[in-house]
């Protein structure tokens, strides 16, 4: 087993839910002290993002973190020698689009991604049909793939996608891109509750979890949460690391006290 | 010279013209690319649906479209060239083929709206069109930019009764427009379709929109094999965005000898400046840079203005069957020109592409004394007079 899902499964194992903040890399100098202070607040796995130019599945929110960070030069290359730079103590999982990656090709792309530090890889617009070559490249170096599964995904689908994932399963929440919503709908643990009859792996949900209650309530279900856009807007508006931290602090409470 | 042989009747089960196709999507839209490419083969396999297509094709939108020979600029030329005139279509361009077979099909399928990308405006207003004709609700978005470009279309699809987004993402044009309405059919697949404009997308669009443009080579096929001697032209030529008017012309000559040009764009030119990439949910020739991010392509026709291509064109170049070859603004401009006081024909400017490779492939004697050419006029010009009145 990878080094990505040992850590995931144990932290589940011990009855703790995860908590994944995701961060954009490259998004202002200090960008890594982001990770830092997230690791510190209790982030279990840390997602980073390696801005793409047309991000498919991203909210106004993520989408204005990429086009800022690309504005500012970010690229792949910088992003991953910033981040082995850093050791946050917990597990980094990169999120990209496919055209990053095979830009590059899948084996250097992986390859790189594992010099950095790098523990795991979520390529949103690689389906489980396509994800064949990718899933090589990411198993010769030790890489977890990360697959989502979607409200819309058939029945059969969903134990084609938790059987050629690995890492954790992404239960994207709700039919829409990434983004803050006010609640999660109540589709999103019945389907969370039906992935884990389905797989060993941790299920956690993402996609609208914006709120401690948010958690709270995704967790009753899921082995854990995935926070974005939530985050990103706070950074964007110029949060320091420590008041990003602050407010990872508070869904990291409301995931280990459930009954308040 | 005989055709080499090239099968691009159909694309792989899993939508791949070679290496180049699939579906590159989030997981949410795979079971409605699935439920798209399952209606799709049902309905055109079905002759309830071709002849009521063909019905409309015919009794609204202007097909059959003429093969009208171009005496004066033949003659100027030293060659015979035959323009196939998709620019007289309803709307005024060969859109309407493709947008009128999907709308039928969302119809089908029981989808109430469609929802479009648009660049120039062509595609929106065919969609428009189409939504008015059926009486489904229709959304296109365009980027910021294309909208203060095209404002006549802009007007045109409102008049028409569609909601027109304005996107003010990336380079706030046809690339940015194309990933919203991917975003916005993410949160709507239950009662909405998405009518790709050009042989691009996931599987089954590409596939689906050539063989929805195909009316056009099978028709210019048996004009041409009137018209001709030999049956046959010696070079049939379009001009290149995405491609769906090449590659509906194309469709019709792959297994005859005749040599086939695709024209694009020098500032858009994914096939003869791209590289192998992925964008909107296929892979192709994209124009990028070396870590993968997606470039702003330029060119004075804003229908080429797109950084992709679709993938049955990156296999037909890969294999030498279609050849592509760029010409620049200057090269188009006075080519509209050229042709306007020739023919009395003032074309679009993506379409005027085809025509100055023409006249430069006389010179540079690529297309021989005598030789026959049949070349797509895909698109009328009326929506360009703003673009030309600044540049004179």
């Amino acid at each position: 087993m990878n080094p990505l899902e040992t850590h995931t499964r144990r932290v589940r194992d011990r009855g703790r839910k995860l908590l994944v903040p995701y961060l954009t890399g490259g998004l202002g100098a200090g960008w890594t002290d982001h990770v830092l202070a997230a690791a510190e607040a209790g982030a279990d796995v840390v997602e980073i993002g390696l801005p793409f130019s047309d991000p498919m599945l991203d909210g106004p929110t993520i989408q204005r973190a990429s086009d800022a960070a690309l504005a500012a030069g970010a690229t792949v290359d910088g992003i991953l020698a910033d981040v082995a730079r850093i050791d946050p103590g917990v597990p980094m999982a990169a999120m990209t689009y496919a055209n990053l990656v095979f830009r590059r090709g899948a084996d250097r792309f992986c390859a790189a991604l594992r010099d950095a530090g790098i523990a795991g890889l979520i390529v949103p617009d690689v389906p489980v049909d396509e994800v064949e070559p990718l899933s090589r490249a990411a198993a010769a170096e030790q890489l977890d793939l990360v697959l989502l599964v979607s409200p819309a995904t058939p029945a059969e689908r969903r134990v084609e996608i938790v059987k050629r994932g690995s890492g954790f399963v992404y239960t994207v929440s709700l039919m829409g891109t990434t983004g803050e919503r006010p609640a999660l709908p109540e589709s999103a643990g019945a389907l969370a509750t039906a992935l884990k009859q389905l797989t060993d792996l941790p299920v956690l949900l993402g996609f609208g979890v914006s709120s401690a209650a948010a958690a709270r309530a995704a967790a009753e279900h899921a082995d854990g949460v995935i926070v974005g856009s939530a985050v990103m807007r706070k950074v964007l508006a110029g949060a320091t690391p420590a008041e990003a931290g602050g407010f990872l602090a508070t869904l990291r409470e409301a995931l280990d006290r459930p009954d308040d | 010279m005989t055709a080499p042989a090239v099968d691009a009747r159909r694309p792989t089960d899993d939508g791949r013209f070679g290496a180049y196709g699939g579906r590159f999507v989030p997981e949410s839209l795979v079971p409605a690319c699935d439920e798209v490419d399952r209606a799709f083969r049902a309905a055109w396999a079905d002759p309830a649906f071709r002849s009521r297509l063909d019905e409309i094709l015919t009794g609204y939108a202007g097909r059959p479209t003429p093969l009208t020979p171009a005496h004066r600029l033949s003659a100027e030329l030293g060659i015979t060239l035959l323009l196939k005139r998709e620019d007289l279509m309803h709307t005024g361009s060969h859109k309407i083929n493709n947008v009128l077979g999907q709308a039928l099909l969302a119809q089908r399928m029981g989808r109430t709206r469609l929802i479009a990308e648009t660049g120039a405006g062509q595609h929106g207003v065919a969609t428009a069109t189409a939504g008015a004709l059926l009486g489904m609700a229709t959304t296109v978005f365009m980027g910021q930019r294309d909208i203060e470009r095209q404002a006549l279309n802009v007007f045109r699809m409102r008049t028409l009764g569609a909601e027109v987004v304005p996107v003010h993402t990336g380079s706030r044009t046809l690339k940015d427009a194309c990933t919203e309405a991917l975003r916005h059919w993410v949160t709507a697949v239950a009662d909405t379709y998405y009518c790709f404009g050009s042989v691009l997308g996931p599987h089954p669009y590409p596939w689906m929109v050539r063989e929805f443009q195909r009316v056009i080579g099978d028709e210019a096929r048996g004009q041409a094999a009137a018209a001709l001697p030999a049956g046959t032209p010696d070079v049939v030529v379009a001009c290149v965005g995405g491609g769906s008017n090449a590659a509906g012309t194309f469709a019709g000559f792959l297994d005859t000898p005749a040599r086939l040009i695709g024209v694009e764009a020098e500032g858009g030119a994914a096939l003869s400046h791209g590289t192998d990439g992925v964008l909107h949910g296929f892979r192709s020739k994209v124009l990028q840079n070396h870590e993968g991010q997606i470039a702003e392509p330029h060119s004075i026709a804003p229908g080429l203005d797109y950084p992709g291509v679709g993938p049955e064109h990156a296999y037909l170049a890969d294999h030498g069957r279609a050849r592509y070859v760029t010409v620049n603004d200057t090269e188009v401009v006075a080519a509209v020109h050229r042709l306007a006081r020739a023919e009395g024909i003032i074309c679009a400017l993506e379409s005027a592409h085809a025509v100055a490779w023409v006249l430069r492939a006389v010179t540079t004697g690529e297309v021989a004394p005598g030789a026959t050419v049949l070349l797509t006029l895909s698109g009328r010009g009326d929506k360009d007079m703003a673009t030309l009145m600044e540049l004179t």
